[in-house]
C-alpha cells in the first residue's frame, strides 16, 4: 500500500496536546527564530509566507527533486531569503559563518 | 565527528540554522532567550486544547457560537488564546449534511493559537494537493467515511483566512458539561479529517 498518508506510522497525527512538533532540534531553532523576527517587526508575516510558498513551490515544481521533502528545510531557506532580500543578513554572510562552524574540532560541544 | 544517518541535508540545515542565529545575535537583532521562550510555548502551552475548548464552550452555550461563527479571531481572544497566525480565523460548521476540511494548499496555513504547530501530515505535499482533487477519497484513507449525501467543501487556507472546523457535537453527550466535553474534541476533527467520537 503506498497512501501518502501515514496515519499510523512515524507521520501519522499525534492525538495528545503538547506533542512533540519538531523532529530536530534545528529545526526548532528555525521556526523561533522566525517568530521571534516577526514579533520583532523585522519582517511581515505575508512577507515570510511570500518566500516560504516560493520555496516549496520551486520544490514542488522541480523535474529532480533533489532532496526528500522537508518543510522546515524550506522553512530555513524562506527566512535566509528574507532577511537576504532585506540586507539584514545575507546568504553568502550565512554560509561562510556555517563553514567556519563545520570546521570547529571534532567534540567541541562536549565539556569534560 | 557528524554522521549523517538519516538525512543528508539535516547536518548543512543544522549548521546553517546555527550560523544564522550567531549572526543575528551577534546584531541585536534576536535575544536566543526569547527563541527559547516561544519554542518552549508552542512546544507545551498552545495546542488542540485551545480548540477544544472553544468547540466545547460553542457547543454548550448557543450564543457564544452565534459570536464564534460570525468573527472566529474575536471569538476565540474572549477564552485570552490569540497571536500569530491567529488574526483571522473563521470557524466553519460541520453538520450532518455538510462537511468542511481543511488545507493550505501553497504552504502550511494554520490556527495556531488553537490548535498549535501543524502536524507533519497537513504540511505534505501529498496532503495539500490531493484533498482538494479527491477529498473524499483521502478522508476515507484517513479513516473518515461519509456518505454520497454528504457535501464536502474543502476549505483552502491559501487566503489571509485561517479555517477552524466547530465538528458536530456527538449524539449521547447531552447530559454532558462544557469542562467533561472538552477531552472529546481531536485536533483531526477540528481539522475536518476525522468526526468527534462519544466515548
Amino acid at each position: 500500500m503506498s497512501a501518502p498518508l501515514d496515519i499510523d506510522g512515524s507521520a501519522a497525527p499525534p492525538r495528545a496536546n503538547g506533542e512533540l512538533v519538531f523532529s530536530q532540534p534545528w529545526e526548532s531553532r528555525a521556526f523561533g527564530m522566525a517568530v521571534t523576527l516577526y514579533e520583532a517587526g523585522a519582517f511581515t508575516w505575508p512577507q515570510f509566507q511570500r518566500a516560504l510558498i516560493a520555496r516549496i513551490a520551486a520544490w514542488e515544481n522541480a523535474l529532480d527533486q533533489d532532496r526528500p521533502w522537508s518543510y522546515y528545510h524550506h522553512w530555513l531557506a524562506a527566512l535566509e531569503d528574507v532577511l537576504d532580500e532585506q540586507g539584514t543578513v545575507s546568504c553568502d554572510e550565512v554560509a561562510t559563518r556555517a563553514l567556519t562552524l563545520a570546521q570547529r574540532p571534532a567534540g567541541h560541544d562536549h565539556h569534560h | 565527528m557528524t554522521t549523517s544517518s538519516e538525512s543528508g541535508e539535516a547536518p548543512s540545515a543544522a549548521l546553517r540554522t546555527e550560523a544564522l542565529e550567531q549572526l543575528l545575535t551577534e546584531r541585536g537583532l534576536i535575544d536566543p532567550e526569547m527563541v527559547d521562550a516561544f519554542i518552549t510555548n508552542y512546544e507545551t502551552n498552545v495546542g488542540p486544547l485551545n480548540g477544544a475548548k472553544v468547540v466545547a464552550k460553542a457547543w454548550t452555550d448557543p450564543e457564544y457560537r452565534r459570536r464564534l461563527l460570525a468573527d472566529g479571531t474575536s471569538a476565540i481572544k474572549e477564552l485570552g488564546f490569540d497571536g500569530p497566525q491567529g488574526e483571522h480565523i473563521v470557524v466553519v460548521e460541520n453538520t450532518p449534511t455538510t462537511h468542511n476540511v481543511v488545507v493550505c494548499t501553497l504552504c502550511s496555513c494554520y490556527p495556531w493559537p488553537v490548535l498549535g504547530l501543524p502536524p507533519s501530515w497537513y504540511k505534505d505535499p501529498a496532503y495539500r494537493a490531493r484533498v482538494v482533487k479527491e477529498p473524499r477519497t483521502v478522508l476515507s484513507e484517513m479513516g473518515l467515511d461519509l456518505g454520497d449525501d454528504v457535501e464536502i467543501t474543502v476549505r483552502d487556507s491559501t487566503s489571509e483566512v485561517r479555517w477552524l472546523v466547530l465538528p458536530e457535537r456527538p449524539a449521547g453527550t447531552e447530559h454532558l458539561t462544557e469542562e467533561e466535553l472538552v477531552p472529546f474534541v481531536t485536533r483531526d476533527a477540528m481539522v475536518g479529517v476525522a468526526k468527534v467520537a462519544a466515548a
